[in-house]
């Protein structure tokens, strides 16, 4: 984390001088979803424009962009964030917002990809996942994943109430579409932290998406959720990991502009230019996210389809991610996710 | 000479030595000059900025001061009147732009959850100039408010405006020690499942005395020992002491999971020597975060143990054994006490070290192995509320200087580092 901060102070050191001449600073997650973008967004960018573009990564803290608004002295122009940042920052006035006649048509895109401040990147989903080597008929259901006599070992789980709690529902019966009703009451809440609780002597929790696909490989769990793309990047790899869709919770990360960005233009002009099916399908092709624009699903063949969220396969029983309740009792959550873990 | 001329004379060496330690001290504070600029700059004020970030509560008196007013009167458990309602609009209406009502929406939903999506779906509404009409009287507006939102029913919302409507507040002071406010203004517990700061606090000293007591046995025999040998042999050691001192935290973190994991150096050792049958659990638990941090730490209990003990002259434990004592009872009896100074400053800085670790916990801890730096961390760049983020630095801070305080006491000394 420090090694990120520094990157970013250097990255910024860097980024000063070049203002002038057409630069600009995008921050991503990094990892296989920066290099992709890399691929897909940045170099054809410059290519086609001429502006060099710096990217950054960050691990999604929303504090250092907050820091730059309030103090006026903001160095990073595009930001990638995640949906419940999207809509807070933009309520609070962290982000530009965004005029979509220069992005382009809001019918062609997701309903879920069209926000004031933001414009979707990709879909992701946490999916369960398992080394097809050492298990040979992995998990289907959640109530799979919480049955450590069927299925013996570890369980990887992200640090953080986000998620869990959804699973932890599921496991216990309740069907997709109601989750959230659920854990919107005092009853549903305890009811998933008591499933939750029933997992926890096994659970090993990670704390950045590198670490499931590690974890996995290294046969410290004998399964975990994992953001599907990171799977798919280890499948890149030669790795026998293998996902079950089954009940995942689907997501978008947005693109935004720092409220008072110095090189704004420039940025909307990026945003518009990977807002492009051509750019998204390319997307796609290097890590198996699905497009937000629906025009880019027509450039891609069919086995990359089958491996992206978005696929009808793949969204049978999927969830979607619901930023507003998370917006709403997201904190309340997480302190109590904090209180039990530490009983 | 006369006595006249001799005076003059002794009053003009007075005088210019006078002038020359008048010298001497301005060159004495201007050369301290720079430091204590560096500190007030760097310490002092963003100590002070962090400790009044943990009482200021500036959102609802600053954007719903027509609100804080109808409700100052307000009893708290009876439905609150027309017109605070159509002071919540009117405030709303008012406000300069949207950044504020988020910073609003924020600070609530922290204190209730629900109040983020409340009061943004009340701005946007009453702001939408076609869509709600000007010139409703305060019923007409209580009736369309909660036609809007029938949260606005719900008392505990307008409990949180009530309650926060000052510019100073105790809340996040308490919430860092798992009390809370009453909507009367009584100081309470947290409800049980609310209740973590205590715990992680505790957890914080518990983690810090077991690494410290490690810390301290596996330094001493080696501090020792490296004081005994010849200066060079004892420079040449003290390397492989400094060495990882120099090492990024990070880079021995990651060496940590390779060693420890499942799969890793240890475990296949210890299985392939038929110690364990099964892999130990040594990586995402306690015992990495001790072992990673007891090793990162241990540098800074051997260097003040080493140049207190370099200082003791070998003759009083030879001449204790000589007089007849236990070679045993006059180690302990004579060198020890002779190095406590060393054992008070090797363990008062790995403990105060240890109580800030975060890194260390965040990547080789589980879900109940972070420290309190890692809630400090979640609710700056997570959460984004920074009081609480602050508050629970105050706390941190005040159980340093506490312990600073019962060293001093019991050291009857300052710190010394050898």
């Amino acid at each position: 984390m420090k090694l990120i901060h520094i990157a970013a102070a250097v990255a910024t050191l860097v980024a000063l001088p070049a203002l002038a001449q057409g630069q600009l600073t995008v921050i991503n997650f990094g990892g296989a979803n920066g290099k992709a973008q890399q691929k897909a967004y940045m170099e054809p960018f410059e290519k086609a424009s001429g502006t060099k573009v710096q990217a950054v990564e960050y691990n999604g803290e929303q504090a250092k962009i907050k820091a730059m608004v309030e103090t006026k002295s903001v160095s990073w122009d595009v930001v990638e964030v995640e949906s419940p940042d999207v809509v807070r920052g933009c309520d609070e006035g962290l982000f530009e917002r965004l005029d979509w006649s220069k992005i382009g048509n809001k019918a062609d895109f997701q309903p879920a990809a069209v926000r004031d401040c933001g414009v979707g990147i990709f879909v992701w989903s946490t999916v369960m996942a398992y080394d097809g080597d050492k298990l040979k008929t992995g998990p289907e259901t959640w109530a799979d994943f919480w049955d450590v006599k069927k299925f013996p070992g570890k369980r990887g789980m992200r640090k953080g109430a986000r998620y869990n709690l959804e699973f932890a529902l599921m496991a216990d019966g309740v069907k997709p579409g109601d989750v959230y009703k659920v854990l919107a009451s005092k009853e549903g809440a305890d009811r998933a932290f008591k499933k939750l609780t029933e997992l926890k002597p096994n659970i090993q929790w990670w704390e950045a998406g590198a670490q499931p696909p590690q974890f996995l490989v290294a046969g410290d769990v004998s399964m975990s959720t994992a953001y599907n793309g990171r799977i798919d990047a280890a499948q890149r790899e030669g790795r026998n990991l293998k996902i079950s869709w089954t009940g995942g919770i689907y997501d978008l990360d947005y693109w935004t502009i720092v409220k008072g960005s110095p090189n704004k233009d420039a940025a909307m002009k990026f945003i518009a230019f990977a807002s492009t099916p051509d750019a998204q399908a390319e997307y796609a092709r290097n890590i198996s996210y699905g497009p937000t624009n629906n025009k880019a699903l027509a450039k891609l063949d069919a086995k990359v389809l089958s491996q992206l969220p978005t696929s009808p396969g793949n969204s049978k029983t999927a969830l979607q991610f619901n930023i507003k309740f998370w917006a709403d009792a997201g904190e309340e959550l997480e302190k109590r996710f904090a209180s039990w873990a530490a009983q | 000479m006369n006595a006249p001329a001799f005076d003059t004379g002794a009053e003009a060496v007075r005088r210019s030595l006078q002038r020359v330690q008048r010298q001497r001290r301005v060159v004495a504070i201007a050369l301290t000059l720079p430091l204590l600029i560096f500190l007030l700059a760097t310490l002092l004020v963003p100590i002070g900025a962090l400790l009044v970030r943990a009482i200021e509560n500036p959102e609802v008196a600053g954007t719903l001061p027509r609100t804080s007013n109808e409700l100052a009167d307000w009893d708290r458990h009876t439905p609150p009147p027309a017109a605070a309602f159509a002071a919540v609009a009117a405030d709303l209406q008012a406000l300069e732009d949207g950044s504020m009502a988020g910073a609003l929406a924020r600070r609530l939903n922290s204190e209730v959850s629900g109040g983020r999506s409340l009061i943004m779906g009340t701005f946007r509404a009453v702001r939408d100039a076609d869509a709600w009409p000007s010139g409703l009287d305060a019923g007409a507006t209580r009736e369309r408010m909660l036609a809007l939102d029938d949260r606005w029913d719900e008392l505990k919302y307008w409990q949180a405006i009530a309650k926060n409507s000052s510019r100073w507040t105790p809340d996040y002071l308490l919430a860092s020690v798992d009390l809370r406010r009453s909507a009367e203004g009584d100081v309470i517990r947290m409800p049980p499942d609310q209740r973590v700061f205590g715990r992680i606090l505790l957890r914080t000293f518990e983690i810090s005395v077991v690494v410290t007591l490690w810390c301290l046995l596996l330094a001493y025999p080696l501090a020792w020992w490296l004081s005994t040998l010849s200066a060079r042999k004892a420079n040449l050691l003290m390397i492989l002491v400094l060495v990882p001192f120099w090492t990024s935290v990070l880079v021995r973190v990651a060496a940590w999971i390779v060693l420890l994991q499942r799969e890793g150096l240890i475990n296949k050792s210890l299985l392939s020597l038929s110690i364990v049958s099964e892999p130990l659990t040594l990586l995402f638990n306690r015992t990495g975060v001790i072992i990673a941090m007891v090793h990162i730490l241990l540098p800074f209990m051997i260097l003040p143990l080493y140049s207190v003990m370099k200082s003791v002259p070998p003759t009083y434990l030879r001449a204790a054994i000589s007089l007849g004592s236990p070679p045993l009872a006059a180690f302990f009896r004579v060198y020890v006490p002779q190095t406590y100074p060393g054992i008070g400053a090797g363990g008062l800085l790995v403990f105060i070290l240890c109580l800030g670790y975060y890194v260390t916990p965040a990547l080789l801890g589980g879900a109940d192995d972070q420290m309190i730096s890692y809630y400090i961390a979640q609710y700056t760049n997570v959460n984004i509320n920074w009081g609480m983020a602050c508050a629970l630095g105050a706390v941190l801070l005040a159980a340093t200087l506490l312990l600073y305080g019962v060293y001093r006491r019991l050291a009857k000394a300052e710190l010394s580092l050898g």
